[in-house]
């Protein structure tokens, strides 16, 4: 392969203002969010429209190099960290507002828009956006649509599927496609946008996202629940759910995590609890009223020490931003830090979190806990050194462990951060008829040279 | 590189501080260089990368490396955002110290300013001060009226010409000659017993806020002892590459006071502050100051947190009711993580309206020697600064930090007043 011609060739197309080949850059572009995987691409492009997209993968597609699409790299399973000697597509000056349509509640942008920003557009109108990961303020729309991200809402709203109504792809061969449309019902055809979404950056290019926006609901109140036991707490949240009551959040945080999370926001959370259960409920105000009250019985029914209702909407906000930085701030306690995504349907929730507790205790591995409970999608993070080499083998039977469980359990290996390259392996547990077959047979017709992020779900 | 040169200092860093970065990027909008670029490159996780690849053997100090360590504002607004606890601090001094050892960014240019600044006149109070003094005659005798209208700054190099309106009017009297070496409460017998950093650049720009200082610290009830001719307190040098300066500049400061009899050691600036609180760190391989670095550090104090946390005694009214802004300075903000206590206490005014200015934890451009070295990415920020300003109403500005001070005046013009929390507050002691 000729690197020095390709390079001259992206330039000629994109400018050199929109390819970076130093290695110090390459460097930078070697990794996401995800612990311990890194590749170096030969180079990183910034293309500014569609066209621009399109000819790059002709380039690659004629030289036979792959393509591995990046938003912001916050992406957890290792979905944007390059395939080797690729040309790594960042979307990052991809990220107008192309068309706020208050008639028919619809967003138009481009891929590289930062995910806050589509709350921070349409918030002051009265409308809402609601899928918020926890990397709202970093990742891309486009990062979310093609890892189908969840949230703290989607309990309630759902997760980025649920309000993709439309999607402009650039395919393999450097063909642009358009998907979907702003009518709220449409069964022209295979639903095909929904094909792109969760696909993480290999069957195509997202270049163009057409949302759907909802109204904005007139009230909200946060809870915080502390309890002594992780049970009481995931009993509370199979409580919550059986009364009929949906919150939009039920997010929970186990001890380790809470000694973390307090440690960098200082917030004034009790590290001596078991457990935290942070709720929220919003709508119509007689109604955020009533869901409180009744939540908070059920909390202390559920014995929970103290159940604390945040005065103000800014407190709230605060008790969430705190939540969302879970992942981070666990890794205070180790440097390495693995991330799970299991998720159990909700009535296996007390079991999964024991099990948890037992698998830390087998292996001698140490194992801070917390994530969606109201959607059954756990995070179990094992905190290591991945220098400790006896240490990572130990960590590495827990993980199967989990993995195991969950499949037996019927539940999914991943809720939200995709399969890219740190699930691959257990991919297959889950996938055990001829879905797995179909799997492939799906990435094969729309990317038979497998040239769009290769290696990432499977080997194709 | 040159072919004595010494070892690396990223390669002996604690690995745990390089590897502490997961890599998560919640840092990334909080930097303001890549919002201005959007490559990874010229973001926190980006060099902390470099920073860890080159620790690890697989990059060399590079030029690349080393220009892009030097985009890199210093401005510790990623280690707010960073929920793991990532000491950025540590990593990008030893990197800057590692660039300078290697001279890598060496032209003959740059070792002249480099040498007569942070090695030579910041190393000498009395040169400073005698600078000071040179430049009061200069501004006071009409010669830089006259010089700038004959244009004879047009013959300096780009950057001090951009530099010279920055350049500070010199007060007409230096710390020494305005706060006495040891003053105490007039009426009752002090409640605690302080010492008072003096600075270089707020001796000759701001000797004022000093003597302000001082007043607010007798008005609640502390002695205040203020050492004669005290030098640098080497951030600017620690912050430049030039750790070994920077040492001697912190033993000279720990022997000018006699630690066991204070109960704090006061700074009233904020870039100063963050470094002086790290003496410890600086100072922990050398045996004979190592333990007194420690107790140093426990001792060293913010004013508008010391003031905080003992009886703040109630704060009269100013002449005029004033509405104002508040501008954190980024060492005292991100730095020395005291966040809250300069708004609480200008709020504590009776006449005093605060008004919350936007992004005002992001950086002014000023950074140290920032400006002078990278001007186009200052300027960005000062203008940034200043809309944000001006979009308050408020016609004053309040910040802690000279740097700051010199930049926000310096962008908003003189329609607009910049002052130190702490003199707003001593005219309101004044008036109780
Ligand atoms: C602190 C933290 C908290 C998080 N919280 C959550 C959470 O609550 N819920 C959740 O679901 N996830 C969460 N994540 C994971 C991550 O933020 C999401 O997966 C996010 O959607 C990734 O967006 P990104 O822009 O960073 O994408 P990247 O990481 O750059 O890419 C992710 C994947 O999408 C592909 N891709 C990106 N852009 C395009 C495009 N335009 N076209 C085609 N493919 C593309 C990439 O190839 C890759 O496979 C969190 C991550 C972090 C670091
Ligand atoms: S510095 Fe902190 S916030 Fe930034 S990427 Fe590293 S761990 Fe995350
Ligand atoms: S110190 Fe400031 S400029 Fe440097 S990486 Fe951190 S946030 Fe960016």
């Amino acid at each position: 392969m000729d690197t020095h011609s390709i390079v001259q060739e992206l330039i000629a197309l994109l400018g050199q203002e929109s390819v970076l080949t130093k290695k110090e850059d390459l460097i930078c572009y070697s990794f996401d969010g995800t612990a311990s995987l890194k590749c170096m691409p030969l180079a990183v492009v910034f293309p500014t429209t569609t066209q621009e997209v399109s000819v790059t993968i002709q380039l690659a597609s004629k030289h036979q190099v792959g393509i591995s699409t990046r938003g912001s790299g916050t992406g957890l399973s290792g979905g944007s960290v390059p395939a080797e000697n690729s040309i790594v597509i960042a979307t990052g000056r991809m990220n107008r507002i192309l068309e706020y349509d208050q008639e028919n509640l619809t967003l138009l942008v481009e891929p590289g828009l930062v995910t806050n920003r589509i709350s921070e557009t349409v918030e002051a109108d009265g409308l809402f956006y609601p899928p918020d990961p926890s990397s709202m303020k970093v990742s891309t729309i486009g990062g979310n649509v093609a890892n189908n991200s969840g949230g703290l809402r989607g309990l309630k709203y759902g997760v980025t599927r649920d309000y993709i109504m439309g999607l402009e792809v650039v395919l393999a061969n450097g063909e642009i496609a358009w998907l979907g449309s702003k009518c709220v019902k449409d069964v022209a055809g295979y639903s095909l946008k929904d094909l792109f979404i969760g696909s993480e950056g290999t069957l195509g290019i997202i270049t163009k996202v057409l949302l759907k926006l909802i109204p904005k609901p007139e009230a909200r109140k946060t809870l915080l629940a502390l309890y002594d036991s992780m049970d009481d707490a995931a009993a509370t949240v199979s409580k919550i759910i059986s009364s009929k009551i949906i919150p939009c959040t039920l997010e929970f945080i186990d001890q380790y995590t809470l000694q973390c999370v307090e440690d960098f926001a200082q917030i004034g959370l009790p590290t001596d609890c078991g457990a935290v259960l942070l709720m929220e409920t919003d709508g119509f105000p007689a109604q955020v009223e009533s869901e409180t009250e009744q939540m908070k019985s059920i909390a202390l029914e559920m014995r929970a020490r103290e159940v604390r209702i945040a005065a103000t909407k800014e407190e709230g906000v605060a008790l969430a931003t705190a939540r969302r930085s879970a992942f981070a701030a666990v890794a205070r306690i180790r440097p390495t830090t693995i991330l799970e995504d299991v998720t159990v349907p909700r009535d296996k929730l007390v079991e999964m979190t024991q099990f948890v507790r037992e698998t830390a205790a087998r292996h001698n591995v140490r194992i801070a806990n917390y994530g969606h409970f109201g959607d059954g999608n756990l995070h179990p993070t094992i905190l290591a050194d991945e220098r400790d080499e006896e240490e990572m083998k130990r960590v590495h039977h827990a993980m199967d462990d989990l993995i195991t469980k969950t499949i037996e359990l019927k539940g999914t290996i991943t809720g939200e951060h995709g399969i890219g390259l740190a699930k691959k392996k257990y991919l297959k547990e889950q996938f055990q008829d001829h879905s797995y077959e179909l799997l492939k047979l799906v990435k094969r017709s729309f990317d038979p040279n497998n040239l769009l992020n290769p290696g990432k779900i499977f080997d194709a | 590189m040159p072919e004595d040169a010494p070892s690396l200092r990223l390669q002996s860093l604690d690995y745990s501080v390089l590897q502490q970065c997961m890599h998560c990027g919640m840092c990334l909008p909080t930097c303001p260089t890549y919002d201005t670029t959007g490559i990874e490159t010229n973001s926190p996780r980006g060099r902390i990368s470099l920073m860890r690849t080159i620790a690890d053997g697989e990059l060399e100090l590079s030029k690349t490396f080393s220009d892009e360590m030097y985009y890199c504002l210093g401005c510790l607004a990623c280690t707010s955002a960073c929920p793991a606890g990532v000491d950025y601090a540590h990593m990008f001094e030893a990197a800057r110290a590692d660039i300078e050892d290697h001279q890598l960014l060496d032209t003959s240019e740059r070792r002249f300013w480099r040498s007569l600044s942070v090695k030579f006149i910041f190393m000498r109070p009395k040169w400073l001060r005698f600078i000071g003094s040179s430049m009061r005659f200069y501004q006071q005798s009409g010669l830089q009226n006259l010089l700038r209208k004959i244009g004879f700054m047009k013959l300096l190099p780009k950057n001090l010409q951009e530099l010279e309106p920055m350049t500070p009017t010199i007060q007409d009297a230096f710390t020494d000659e305005i706060v006495a070496e040891f003053e105490s409460p007039a009426s009752t017998k002090p409640t605690y017993k302080v010492g008072m950093l003096s600075g270089c650049v707020q001796d000759i720009a701001f000797s004022d806020v000093n003597r302000d200082t001082v007043d607010v610290l007798l008005a609640n009830n502390c002695e205040v002892i203020t050492p004669r001719n005290q030098g640098c307190c080497g951030s600017l040098h620690s912050h430049n590459g030039e750790i070994e300066l920077a040492k001697d500049l912190a033993r000279k400061a720990i022997d000018s006071f006699d630690l066991d009899k204070l109960d704090a050691i006061i700074s009233n600036a904020g870039g100063c502050g963050s470094h002086l609180r790290h003496y410890g760190r600086l100072l922990s391989d050398d045996p004979q100051y190592a333990k007194r670095a420690h107790q140093w550090d426990s001792k060293v104090k913010d004013i508008h947190e010391w003031l905080m946390s003992i009886d703040l005694r109630e704060l009269g009214p100013l002449a005029t009711p004033a509405e104002i802004t508040y501008h954190p300075s980024c060492h005292l903000y991100h730095g020395q993580k005291v966040m809250k206590q300069p708004s609480q206490l200008l709020a504590s005014i009776p006449n005093v309206t605060l008004k919350v200015l936007k992004e005002a934890d992001w950086c002014c451009g000023s950074a140290g020697v920032y400006n002078i070295t990278q001007p186009e990415q200052a300027k960005l920020l000062q203008d940034r600064k200043v809309d944000n300003i001006k979009a308050t109403g408020c016609k004053i500005v309040a910040t802690s930090n000279p740097g700051c001070h010199l930049q926000i005046q310096n962008g908003l013009g003189s329609d607009y007043c910049v002052r130190h929390p702490i003199s707003i507050l001593a005219e309101a002691y004044r008036n109780t």
